[in-house]
């Protein structure tokens, strides 16, 4: 592999992102997010019915909630993110015939792929650290309450999003980018519905339905992983007796996180290995 | 350093049950500006993307500057401009010369150095800084072709470089293969525009069909010079006796018409049949165009397409 290529493709699809202005229409929704957040916490602590003086116990949960909700409507961009940012890179360029010029120079194809992969994953786990950065500080800023576990969890939604991006770098090598699009979407769907059985499993005492949940999460671990994350942000009294509306009774265990590590770059090989097949 | 650019052996190429290639033999010799001929679905451009790796053969073997088919480093002495002008087009010219000079291996001063040349040499200095979006389909092809020769090529595959170009646009595309042709590079040529091809090429193949057809040269060697007779006897003995001076000898309209590989040949066929005591009431030669050659290797049953 030579670095120098992996660096000028990167640079490549760095200059094509700010062109296309993808960047700054992540930002702008991003800023969106962020000023619909803090203005709706704001208006909880100081608009013209704030809370009744509740106990610090009490404000401490629902000013918890109310980060943890900023921050899963963070996670559900970031996933639209890390699908819709790198979709149609590989499979766009090989139906437009673009890919035949690079792929004709002395650049292996796996280095094109890598320096893709590498600006894409840059560009969501910055744009994950300026979202979550921005959630927890407008809620320190406006409230003076301070979220644990902030750095953890924002690893794992960077896991979230580099199992994504390897899946659609993966469908994008073999697949047209509408069908990446679907298989994308369609596999984040099914991590969710497989969360959902295993929790429902656990809260009724389903080994079966539970064991179904896991084996889903083990196909896309992408929803587990946050799951994990949901578990440490969410108030200690309430992991306790497993009762958050975000967070589920069952907790995915740190070996799934190292499943999910090596599923992500799993997924980036794979694809470097399909598109290095792909005739174009 | 062996003297040949490209070398095939049964190249075949399949897509599923549909073959796109079926038999691909060339023999391209550096330095040589060379025609790769067929109508369209014959499978210039999967034969053209199996040489430069972009698809890969299901069975034969080819060797391109030496090197066997896939071979990386080699890649860098090959520039390619591919049909249709695709390129990243949120670049600017000096951008797309930038990166593609990268990926060739050039680089630092020498390569800033290549792209002041190039974009000079297409006429793209001017509008070095404008994004590809904004280019005429005429400053594209340009572009395209200053990225085909950042890395100083030793080989050159131009699929329809002149297509979309005005006649000035063509001008410059001939100007800039036969510079090729001065510095010893080999141009490999896929083209439609058959005039193109007649002036700028040293050598023609015909593909029908993913096979090559037919070989030909077209400069020094007088390929396809046409003789007609028109004499007093065409019987058995004289047409067999023309066969020393030419081929394909057939009787056409009251004529006797036949190849030879040069002029010099007239003046021996005049002395024959005067020798014979054969009446000459007309001798004539002239030259078979490209078009004509091309209508009739791939014979009337060729559709267009």
């Amino acid at each position: 592999m030579s670095v120098r290529n992996i660096i000028t493709i990167a640079q490549l699809t760095l200059l094509e992102m700010r062109r296309r202005r993808l960047v700054l229409a992540a930002l702008a929704c991003g800023a969106a997010l962020l000023v619909l957040f803090a203005l709706a916490v704001y208006l909880l602590m100081h608009g013209p019915h704030p809370p009744r003086s509740p106990s610090l116990l009490q404000m401490t949960i629902q000013l918890q909630l109310a980060t943890l909700a900023g921050l899963s409507c963070v996670n559900l961009l970031t996933v639209a993110v890390a699908i819709l940012l790198p979709i149609d890179t590989l499979s766009g360029e090989i139906a437009s015939g673009v890919m035949q010029t690079l792929a004709s120079k002395p650049v292996r194809r796996g280095e094109i792929v890598l320096g893709k992969w590498l600006v894409f994953w840059l560009m969501s786990a910055a744009f994950i650290v300026f979202l979550v950065a921005g959630v927890v500080l407008a809620m320190r800023l406006i409230t003076g309450f301070s979220q644990p576990h902030v750095l953890t969890a924002a690893g794992l939604m960077v896991l979230q999003a580099s199992v994504l991006l390897g899946v659609v770098m993966m469908g994008s090598a073999r697949l047209t980018t509408i069908t990446t699009g679907v298989v994308a979407f369609g596999y984040y769907c099914i991590a969710v519905i497989g969360g959902l059985i295993e929790q429902i499993g656990v809260m009724m005492g389903s080994t079966g339905a539970r064991h179904i949940g896991t084996v889903i999460s083990l196909v896309s671990p992408t929803d587990a992983v946050w799951r994990r994350a949901l578990h440490l942000l969410q108030p200690p009294v309430m992991a306790e007796v497993s009762v958050t509306p975000f967070a589920g009774p069952s907790v995915p265990s740190v070996a799934m996180v190292w499943w999910a590590v090596g599923f992500a770059l799993g997924a980036l090989l794979l694809a470097m290995r399909w598109f290095g097949k792909r005739a174009l | 350093m062996t003297d040949t650019a490209i070398e095939t052996c049964a190249l075949r190429k399949e897509f599923g049950a549909n073959v796109a290639v079926s038999d691909l033999w060339l023999n391209v010799r550096r330095g040589e500006v060379f025609g790769f001929l067929g109508p369209n679905g014959a499978g210039k451009t999967t034969s053209v993307k199996m040489l430069l790796g972009l698809v890969a053969p299901t069975s034969g073997t080819a060797r391109l500057l030496g090197a066997p088919l896939g071979d990386r480093p080699v890649r860098a002495r090959i520039g390619f401009l591919p049909e249709h002008f695709r390129f990243h087009d949120c670049l600017t010219a000096r951008e797309l010369l930038r990166i593609h000079g990268r990926l060739q291996g050039v680089r630092g001063a020498t390569l800033e150095r290549r792209i002041e040349e190039l974009l000079i040499r297409v006429n793209l200095a001017d509008a070095q800084h404008l994004q590809l979006s904004k280019f005429s389909k005429g400053m594209l092809q340009r572009a395209g072709l200053a990225q085909a020769l950042i890395g100083h090529p030793e080989l050159v595959f131009l699929d329809e470089p002149t297509s979309g170009l005005d006649p000035l646009g063509r001008l410059l595309v001939r100007e800039l293969i036969e510079e090729l042709r001065a510095r010893g590079a080999t141009v490999f040529l896929n083209s439609h525009l058959l005039g193109e091809v007649e002036a700028t090429c040293d050598r023609v193949v015909f593909l029908k069909q993913g096979c090559t057809l037919h070989e030909m040269p077209l400069r020094d060697a007088q390929a396809g010079l046409e003789v007609e007779l028109r004499i007093d006897r065409t019987d058995g003995a004289t047409l067999e006796g023309l066969r020393a001076f030419g081929r394909d000898i057939r009787q056409q309209a009251g004529a006797v018409c036949l190849q030879v590989d040069s002029e010099e040949a007239l003046p021996a066929i005049a002395r024959w049949l005067v020798a014979q005591g054969i009446g000459i009431r007309a001798l004539g030669s002239r030259r078979k165009s490209l078009e004509e050659w091309f209508i009739e290797v791939m014979g009337e049953d060729q559709r267009p397409g």
